[in-house]
């Protein structure tokens, strides 16, 4: 045990190695594009120039010209391609090969397919589009940008949540702030870059492609092609990254399969670092008007929340992130408002805590600006407030350790060492600033199936659909079997990704641990209740007679507390059973039985956190410390700390693992990273990894991770909250107040730059 | 990429000759057929992108690294073969003791894995980061001359404010070349027409009405050292890079200082100014303002002042007017602290 494996605390489990840990390690690992396949031909994507208007010509002489080009694909000769629904299974509405239409910047022009990728790229720079363009709207306020209420307009923002009368209660509040917030496009950029690889055999499909849902590209697809989802495979083992950017399928899909039926021939199409941009999604800029009163004691009277986002033309995309911030705290009155604001842009999409990053990063901002107005202490402003229900219905938490994980952490930051006057820290020619924010994520579960398998060796095999975004479900799902069975983890197989498995959900909102891990506790209790009965049942086992409730299990046996026991391959044998599997479809109490069903036909859904009788949430407290140059005001974290409660913790080393990047990626968000958009043309022009930062390990100094122990027996089967997405929520919220602790400036659109912080 | 002749050379001659085979215009160097390869980290960049279209690609690895490959002090300065590594002479031990200023400029470059590729030759000619540039569907009068240049009412954060045109205000992006021009460094080259020594100074010019320039030198013609006269300046210098993460960023500011004082009183200073110029930018103003008065804060901030005078902000990037003075004033200051 040491830092990066710690012991487990009360409700944890072990902290095993990740399953596939020494495979990635040592380059065998496989992932999507590295299948070798035979006979393959290579795809390159050509994209679009211009951000609106439409295709006039496509001159394709000289790129086919190219040794080695074996077809150009392009709206001319890809036909019958349906258009995708556009909702959670596709990114987009538009398949781009469908018509001469752009919609936005680097679109999809044609796919060049040769026998070797240089050559597919070769002829894709030399293949010319002509355009009949017209005037592009780039974001926020951009001529002929389009702004609409996300209530009414869009699927998955139904209402804008309220309590009381919000404008009354700022009228006659004793102390008030009034602020605007701003947080930047930002991109996935997964180091697994986007690929698909399509092979036919007769009318039989298969496709490798990174994916968080392999149950939803495969029904998509097949809807795009017109054939039966029965034929089609998709298959995505591990994948290298994704944080919701492979959640969606891109149409990219659907034309890749096309030609490969066309050509009657395996492509593989890797997308370059640069078209990732455009031919995936993307977090969107959004804006946020935040209004707050309290009472002098710092009670909060009113909260109104109203937010802007960005989407494209075709899609309304909508996060809608003032369904968590407005149950957040005991406020006294809420007032909310979301709007999209359309413009010629790609379809966003899901990026790691979509809705709650911007969100959270506007109240939490907003709390240490109130705090300040207040003069209190940040901490004690949201002990003031906190609540084990929520404001608006006044539902209880199923659990809300919130201020154990601020005390913890603020324990191990040393806050107390904190001079609150603002400027006041400072270590020779470098400013100190201290800072904290509350973490928030809610807890989805979705149906999910799986089947477990036990050999009388006490070999498991659990396979799913689940997806290895990284995070490590394929481990914590093993240990959910391995420990009522009893069985060392050595003994565990897990595997992913298959439409060959049972479905389970899309790899997003947190939800896998506690989808997939109750439905293998469900199917590995029933194989537990199997081997049990027959132990006791049987004529003259040293187990007959028994109460099954008496036994347990323990390294290949079944025993009892007087330390009876029975070898698993004799009950085996008794039973005349080569294996004991379970199928298990299991849909969490409360959501529609049809869910199930409409898992397999590629519909994934959620019982939401904020939706029930008790609402389910896990959360965070983040400190931060900077340090700002005098002078020259470049801006360094030399320590992050972070409590988290989140239930049942499955294995710490993979949640540490996940809360720790989930924080780095904070410190990114917080000082790095933004997607630079032209305004004049609607392109993003600092599309790569040196020009789009993200924090590298030289940034990274003290990072502290606490797993605040929280035990919750209503939350779900398996008693987990999902951590994925916490660890980035309250990073920039945090950094923002640490900043202006250390420089009295409130830099209140991200990221934060020493642009903003010169001449103080 | 598109499709190109792969030569490998084992002499300066050869390669001289082998890239000028196809020379059929009178074009600057960056756009002749031939063109030269050697630690390939930006060459390959912009082959990749489609910017730079070699007919002929010569790969000068092959030269004897021997000669061509080592550093050697001698009475009076040091001397880098083009070939060198990045990584070998930022540790060389006579590199860190006697010239700190140039050690830093490369250990604060890149990446530690691009620095064992990459070579002084390659460095001194790496070519701008203008996204309009690497973007090959924009207008951009460096890459098309004549087309426009996108950057100048665009997001040009990065841009240049001194040395900058109406054709083009891209920055030059290398750290090492501005320590190579605070210390007068000097280049070798052997060429279609001979063999010819040129100040570095006089080796990058601005972009003016031709920002498809970029040097003096002409289609294949191959730099082969580079020296660094040694000088009483030399031991008390420093880099100081300025940037939004820690590692691994081009410069927003830096500034290359090498200072001789005698107590408090500046006998002689060196100052160049690199993320805010269109090419290695050595700044006599602020060492005029600076020689022969006592070094303090404000004396420090007068040649700071003087350091930007001239500069011409666009719409993102005037905030380097404040903060370039701030890190030419805090190089100042903490190279006066230097032990030397
Ligand atoms: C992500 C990234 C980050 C970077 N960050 C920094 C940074 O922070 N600071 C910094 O200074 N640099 C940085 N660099 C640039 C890096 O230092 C250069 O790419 C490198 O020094 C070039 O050297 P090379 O040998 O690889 O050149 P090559 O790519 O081989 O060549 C570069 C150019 O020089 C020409 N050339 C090469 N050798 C000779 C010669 N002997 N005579 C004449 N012409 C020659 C080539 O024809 C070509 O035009 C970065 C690069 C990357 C990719
Ligand atoms: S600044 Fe120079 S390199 Fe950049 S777009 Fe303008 S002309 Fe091209």
């Amino acid at each position: 045990m040491n830092v990066a494996v710690p012991p487990p605390k009360e409700n944890m489990g072990q902290p095993v190695a990740r399953l596939e840990a020494r495979s990635k390690v040592t380059g065998e690992a496989r992932y999507s594009a590295d299948f070798p396949l035979n006979n393959l031909a290579h795809g390159v994507l050509v994209t679009s120039a211009i951000a609106a208007g439409s295709i006039k010509s496509l001159d394709l002489e000289a790129a086919r010209a190219v040794p080695g080009v074996i077809e150009i694909f392009t709206q001319e000769n890809v036909k019958g391609l349906k258009d995708p629904k556009f909702g959670q299974g596709n990114s987009s509405s538009v398949q781009p090969f469908n018509g001469p239409k752009i919609w936005h910047d680097e679109q999809m022009l044609a796919l060049v397919v040769a026998n070797t990728h240089e050559a597919a790229e070769d002829a894709a720079y030399r293949l010319r589009a002509s355009y009949d363009e017209t005037k592009p709207s780039a974001t926020f306020d951009s001529p002929g940008s389009q702004t609409l209420d996300a209530v009414g307009n869009t699927e998955s923002h139904k209402e804008d949540p309220k309590l009381g009368d919000v404008e009354a209660a700022l009228a006659t509040a004793p102390v008030k702030i009034d602020v605007k917030y701003s947080t930047p496009t930002q991109h996935h950029n997964p180091i697994e870059l986007f690929s698909t690889t399509a092979s036919w055999q007769d009318d039989k499909l298969t496709i490798y492609e990174p994916s968080q849902f392999v149950y939803g590209y495969k029904n998509g697809v097949a809807e795009q092609l017109g054939v039966d989802p029965a034929n089609v495979r998709v298959v995505s083992p591990l994948i290298g990254g994704a944080f919701g950017s492979k959640g969606p399928m891109t149409p990219r899909t659907a034309v890749v399969a096309y030609a490969a039926r066309a050509l009657n021939r395996p492509i593989r199409c890797v997308v370059s670092r640069m078209q990732g941009f455009t031919t995936a999604t993307y977090r969107a800029e959004t804006r946020h008007h935040i209004r707050m009163g309290a009472t002098p004691d710092g009670r909060i009277v009113a909260y109104s929340h109203e937010g802007w986002e960005v989407t494209s033309r075709p899609d309304n995309y909508v996060v809608g992130g003032t369904e968590t911030t407005s149950l957040v705290y005991a406020y006294g009155a809420v007032g909310t408002r979301v709007q999209i604001v359309k413009a010629d842009r790609n379809t966003p999409g899901y990026m790691r805590s979509p809705p709650e990053t911007p969100y959270m990063y506007a109240l939490e901002s907003a709390m240490d600006e109130m705090a300040a107005a207040l003069k209190m202490d940040p901490v004690e402003f949201r002990r003031v407030n906190d609540t084990q229900k929520e404001p608006i219905k006044g539902r209880p938490y199923t659990s809300r350790s919130l201020m154990t994980c601020y005390d913890q952490a603020a324990e191990a930051f040393g806050w107390k060492k904190r001079n609150p006057a603002v400027g006041s820290m400072r270590d020779g020619d470098w400013l100190i600033g201290m800072g904290c924010s509350t973490a928030i994520y809610p807890t989805n579960i979705g149906p999910a199936a799986v089947r477990v398998r036990l050999s009388p060796k006490g070999e498991v095999r659990i396979e799913t659909a689940a997806h290895e975004i990284g995070t490590g479900i394929r481990t914590v799902a093993g240990q959910m079997a391995a420990e009522p069975l009893g069985l060392d983890m050595k003994m565990v197989t897990v595997e992913t990704g298959d439409t060959d498995f049972p479905p389970a959900p899309v790899a997003g909102g947190s939800n896998s641990t506690a989808s997939v891990c109750s439905a293998v506790l469900v199917a590995s209790n029933r194989i537990r209740d199997r081997l049990f009965r027959a132990a006791v049942t049987s004529n003259d086992g040293p187990l007959a007679g028994r109460n099954p409730g008496d036994l347990g299990m323990k390294g290949g046996m079944i025993v009892a507390a007087d330390g009876a026991s029975v070898k698993l391959a004799d009950l085996f044998g008794q039973m005349g059973s080569g294996v004991i599997e379970e199928y298990v479809e299991h849909t969490p109490e409360g959501m529609p039985p049809e869910s199930m069903a409409k898992l397999y036909s590629g519909q994934s859904s959620f019982k939401r956190g904020s939706q029930g009788d008790k609402i389910r949430f896990a959360f965070g407290a983040e400190f931060v410390e900077v340090r700002i140059h005098s002078r020259t005001r470049e801006i360094r974290i030399p320590r992050i700390v972070g409590a988290f409660a989140g239930g049942r913790i499955m294995n710490p080393r993979t949640a540490r693992s996940q809360l720790m990047g989930g924080m780095i990626w904070g410190i990114g968000a917080g000082l790095l990273e933004a997607t630079e958009i032209d305004p004049r043309a609607a392109r993003y022009v600092n599309r790569d990894l040196a020009e789009y930062m993200v924090a590298v390990n030289a940034d990274v100094n003290q990072l502290e991770v606490i797993l605040v122990p929280e035990e919750d027996h209503e939350v779900n089967e398996a008693g987990v909250k999902g951590v994925g997405e916490l660890g980035n929520v309250g990073t920039p919220a945090a950094i923002q107040a640490a900043v202006f602790h250390a420089t009295g400036k409130r830099i209140r659109d991200l990221p934060i730059r020493l642009d903003d912080l010169l001449n103080v | 990429m598109r499709p190109f002749v792969y030569e490998r050379a084992t002499s300066p001659e050869d390669a001289v000759r082998a890239a000028r085979g196809k020379v059929t215009a009178n074009l600057p160097p960056v756009q002749a057929p031939g063109q030269f390869i050697a630690g390939g980290t930006n060459m390959t960049d912009y082959m990749k992108l489609d910017v730079m279209r070699p007919e002929i690609l010569v790969d000068v690895n092959g030269i004897d690294r021997n000669r061509y490959g080592r550093i050697e002090e001698f009475d009076g300065g040091i001397r880098f073969g083009h070939l060198v590594r990045m990584a070998e002479a930022e540790e060389h031990p006579a590199v860190k003791a006697k010239y700190p200023v140039i050690a830093q400029s490369l250990q604060l470059a890149a990446s530690q894995q691009i620095r064992n590729m990459a070579t002084l030759g390659g460095n001194v000619l790496q070519r701008t980061r203008c996204d309009y540039f690497r973007e090959a569907t924009w207008a951009c009068n460096k890459r098309e001359p004549g087309s426009g240049c996108s950057a100048m009412d665009g997001i040009n954060r990065r841009h240049a404010l001194l040395g900058t045109s109406d054709q083009c205000i891209a920055s030059y992006p290398g750290d090492f070349a501005q320590a190579l021009i605070a210390l007068d460094a000097l280049v070798e080259t052997q060429g279609p027409k001979g063999n010819r020594k040129i100040r570095f100074a006089d080796l990058h010019v601005e972009p003016g009405n031709t920002p498809n320039v970029e040097t003096v030198l002409e289609p294949g013609e191959l730099i082969t050292f580079i020296t660094v006269p040694s000088g009483a300046w030399t031991r008390r210098s420093m880099y100081l890079k300025i940037r939004d993460r820690q590692s691994y960023e081009f410069a927003v500011t830096s500034t290359a200082v090498a200072l001789d004082l005698d107590g408090d009183t500046v006998r002689d200073v060196r100052i160049a100014l690199g993320g805010v110029a269109t090419r290695p930018w050595r700044s006599r103003e602020a060492e005029d303002a600076l020689k022969g008065k006592p070094l303090t804060p404000e004396t420090a901030s007068a040649a700071a002042d003087a350091a930007f005078a001239g500069a011409k902000p666009r719409k993102y990037n005037a905030f380097k007017i404040p903060l370039g003075k701030e890190t030419v004033i805090r190089a100042l200051l903490e190279t006066k602290n230097m032990e030397a």
